[in-house]
């Protein structure tokens, strides 16, 4: 159970099951409150193993997303690749933080990519979205502490290094 | 980093990388079909399991529709044929024959900003970009890229989508465009002095030549006049079940031959000057702002 390969493995799949929840379907009124969880699960990715995930995963990741779920090509590349490139720079003070010092850091992180995503769809189209918009990176954050557990039982389980 | 802001111009001005994104969409399908399978399986299992008595109930149900839509085509049938012998007589006949195919939604979440699904029949079906989808009761959208076995449907509710129309009532041509709200469209293009009352039936045109003439698409919700406005601010509600479909139908029209005064002809200016250009792309403007998404190629005469 260990070795580059099976690592690899364990790793694509997390994030396939981050991006079933990203077009899982939710009833109309939890629509815009999904939270980012590729964004997540590729964070962790970036802040435990900042040797194997880089910006270029980061963009093809955000590539992919794009298709998946139908926004512009490279809107999600754009955000995903500069929040991993912060990530990265960051990793190693992120790492020694408590739960909810991490869950603020992410929230940040978040929020920029958020941001980025909003100035994107922005100059490209008129659809202003309401203040729901911005509970997305919250929940988001308020789910890092589980998603930080199951993910590193996940890694320690597959010998991912 | 830079790549992907040069991708992201490059896709919202060009569509060169439709191809790309048709690839990358075939890998993600798998995906696709997981997330929708839960529904799927629970719908099966609901028909499987489903007792004899819902059945006839059902069945009883269907073919009393059945005899009722029949009646009605029958007298469809009749008025077609009578339509086309009145139309021999003026010389302008046009063949209106429309082929369906069933299509159903997937079970899948999008970008919750954008209005577009994704339904379950792709080019292996004969889906193609551009080609109209309707539900039981109007137009839906447009698909805007294909896979073998998946294609993406734009509402006519998405912000980028606009649609030639006209007032079933009196023929008056206009544009319809998204809000970006599911349920809501609106006619921006309209002076404030023209003929339109709320309850108005808004049927597609069949200008810009990707639509069919002649469906449903909307009914008109609210005008708002005001005397200070060159335009009034009017909404439409499609009719279209646009979150509650589950059967959409992708439709091919048999290519038409569309009479000669339906295209318009930029040297028919009522008023001839010299300053022609200036005047007519003024006048135009509201009518080419609104090509600018993938509607409609033809030239639209600005509806007054």
């Amino acid at each position: 159970m260990s070795g580059p390969g099976n690592g690899r493995l364990a790793i694509l799949i997390t994030l396939c099951v981050a991006m079933l929840l990203m077009i899982l379907p939710m009833p109309e009124w939890a629509r815009p409150f999904r939270p980012q969880w590729v964004t997540l699960v590729l964070l962790y990715w970036a802040i435990a193993l900042p040797h194997r995930i880089g910006v270029g995963s980061g963009f093809i990741v955000g590539i992919v997303l794009d298709v998946l779920t139908g926004t512009l090509l490279g809107q999600h590349a754009l955000g995903l690749s500069i929040v991993i490139f912060i990530a990265i720079q960051l990793h190693q003070r992120i790492r020694v933080f408590p739960f909810w010092q991490q869950s603020l850091g992410i929230l940040i992180l978040l929020v920029i990519e958020h941001l980025l995503a909003l100035w994107v769809s922005g100059a490209t189209r008129g659809v202003t979205p309401g203040l729901a918009y911005w509970a997305v990176p919250l929940i988001g954050a308020l789910l890092w502490p589980w998603v930080f557990v199951t993910l590193r039982k996940t890694r320690r389980h597959f010998k991912v290094v | 980093m830079v790549l992907s802001l040069i991708l992201l111009v490059v896709d919202h001005r060009f569509h060169h990388l439709q191809h790309l994104r048709s690839t990358l969409a075939f890998l993600t399908y798998p995906l696709h079909y997981l997330a929708d399978l839960p529904f799927t399986a629970t719908h099966w299992l609901d028909e499987t399991t489903s007792s004899r008595e819902t059945l006839r109930a059902q069945n009883r149900n269907l073919r009393d529709q059945n005899l009722h839509l029949l009646a009605e085509l029958q007298k469809y049938e009749s008025l077609q044929a009578e339509n086309m012998r009145l139309r021999d007589l003026v010389d302008s006949s046009f063949k209106v024959g429309d082929r369906v195919l069933v299509a159903e939604l997937s079970s899948v979440d999008l970008d919750p900003y954008k209005q577009q699904v994704i339904i379950n029949k792709g080019s292996a079906s004969g889906a193609f970009e551009g080609q109209p989808v309707l539900d039981a009761h109007a137009v839906m959208g447009q698909v805007i890229s294909v896979t073998p076995f998946s294609s993406t449907v734009l509402l006519i509710t998405d912000t980028s989508h606009a649609l030639p129309v006209q007032v079933l009532r009196n023929g008056l041509r206009t544009i319809a465009v998204g809000t970006g709200r599911i349920g809501e469209l609106k006619l921006p293009y309209l002076p404030t002095n023209s003929d339109i009352v709320e309850g108005d039936l808004l049927v597609t045109s069949g200008l810009g030549g990707k639509f069919p003439p002649g469906y449903p698409v909307a009914t008109v919700t609210r005008i708002d006049r005001s005397p200070d406005a060159p335009f009034s601010s009017i909404l439409a509600q499609p009719r279209a079940h646009l979150d509650r479909s589950r059967e959409v139908l992708l439709v091919w029209t048999v290519p038409s031959q569309l009479p000669a005064s339906y295209v318009p002809d930029p040297a028919d200016d009522p008023e001839p000057q010299p300053e022609v250009p200036a005047q007519s792309e003024a006048e135009l403007k509201p009518g080419t702002e609104a090509q600018a998404p993938t509607v409609s190629p033809v030239p639209q005469e600005p509806a007054t």
